[in-house]
Parts: C-alpha cells; structure tokens; sequence
C-alpha cells in the first residue's frame, strides 16, 4: 500500500505541473489581457495545490503555510489585477 | 520519505484515490482552460480545479496528517475556507472587468448576449449612456 501511495503521489505531481504548463500556454497566447489574468489566477492555484502535495509527500507541515501563503497573496494579486483592468487604477 | 511506509492501508488507499481524483480533476480544468474557445467559456474551466481538485488535494492531506500523527489535524479547513470564499470574488471580477472591456472594444458577443442566446445591435452598444 505505501508503494501504491507513493506511485498515486508521483501521479498527483505529474498533472498539477502538467496542469501548471498548460495554464502557462494560456497565459502565453492569450489573446486578450483578462484571458492572462485568468491564466495567472489558475496557475496560483495550481502552485497551492503542489505545495499541497509536497507536503503529503515529505511528511512536514511546513508545506501547508506555504500553501496558505500562496492562496492568500494569489488572491490579493488577482483583485487587484481584475481592478486594474477594469478601472486603470487599483486604490481610488 | 518518512511516515508513509507506517500508514495503515485502509488510509493509504483512501489518500490514494483521493489524490488521483483531484489531480486528474486539476488537469481536466487547465486543459478547458486551454481548449475552449471564447473567454465566456474559458471561465468554466478552472471552476472544477478550486472546487473538486483542490477540495479532493485538501480533503487528502487532511487525512494523511490526521491518521500519520495520530491526532485530528485540521488545519486544512482554513484554506478550504478560504478558498471557496474566494473563488467566486474572483471569478466576478475577472468576468465584470472582461464584460466592460469587451463592451468598451463594441464586441457584441459580450456578457448576457455572450452564448448568441439573446443579440444586440452595434448601434445599441455604440450609443452614449442616457443622462
């Protein structure tokens, strides 16, 4: 069974960095600047969800702050993206 | 790799299935991400990877470092929490940003008329906003 968690592990990070290019194709031919920052939202999920994963797979609790970390700064960053896009300006 | 060899099976197998079904689930979301056409569509694609993926991912290292330290650890939820709180803040304000762009750009095929269920005019939309 710890082989099989182990072979499901290495599987769970092959498709979130599988994930992670794709969003990274998205944010590169993107043909409108909300179609980037949509990108760049999934792909600070995507970047959550291997921290997650990295965690389970070296034992350390370590990795869940900075899974929070990233959720919170990702979310911070992505409002302000979306505010700038429609406004011109973040803090009026 | 320290604590999964002394993980009883039943948790093995349950972390398992939950992390091939979210990673599986994130890929499926990039790759609509990816493959769909217009930006109205696109949106629906990283839906299922906040919810499902990242609730499966959660809900497996929840488990994990419950059942490995032999004490409830739940500090998952907070993440959890946050983000299906969120997630839909964010996807309104991509999709209100992306609406008054595609607006301001006279693309007709924007917000309510984005699915050619309802149409409007370039005249309708090019006309100045009534006082």
């Amino acid at each position: 069974m710890a082989t099989l968690l182990e072979l499901s592990i290495g599987y769970a990070l092959v498709c979130v960095l599988a994930a992670m290019a794709l969003c990274f194709g998205r944010l590169l031919i993107g043909p409108s600047a909300h179609d980037r920052v949509l990108a760049l939202d999934t792909l600070w999920m995507c970047g959550m969800l291997l921290a997650l994963v990295l965690g389970i797979r070296f034992g350390t609790q370590i990795y869940f702050e900075v899974a929070m970390l990233i959720a919170l700064v990702g979310f911070v960053s992505t409002i302000a993206m979306a505010k700038f896009l429609m406004r011109g300006e973040i803090i009026e | 790799m320290n604590g999964i060899e002394h993980l009883p099976d039943w948790a093995a197998l349950i972390v398992s299935l939950l992390l091939i079904l979210g990673a599986s689930i994130i890929l499926i979301g990039a790759l609509g991400l990816l493959r769909l056409r217009t930006f109205y569509q696109r949106i629906h694609g990283p839906a299922i990877t906040i919810t499902l993926g990242a609730g499966s991912l959660l809900l497996a290292s929840m488990l994990y470092f419950t059942v490995a330290q032999s004490r409830p650890v739940v500090h998952e939820v907070i993440i959890t929490l946050f983000v299906l709180l969120t997630a839909p803040v964010v996807s309104m304000m991509i999709m209100r940003a992306a609406v008054y762009r595609d607006l301001r750009a006279r693309k007709t095929d924007a917000g309510a008329t984005a699915g050619d269920v309802y149409t409007i005019s370039l005249e309708e939309v090019g006309k100045p906003p009534a006082k």
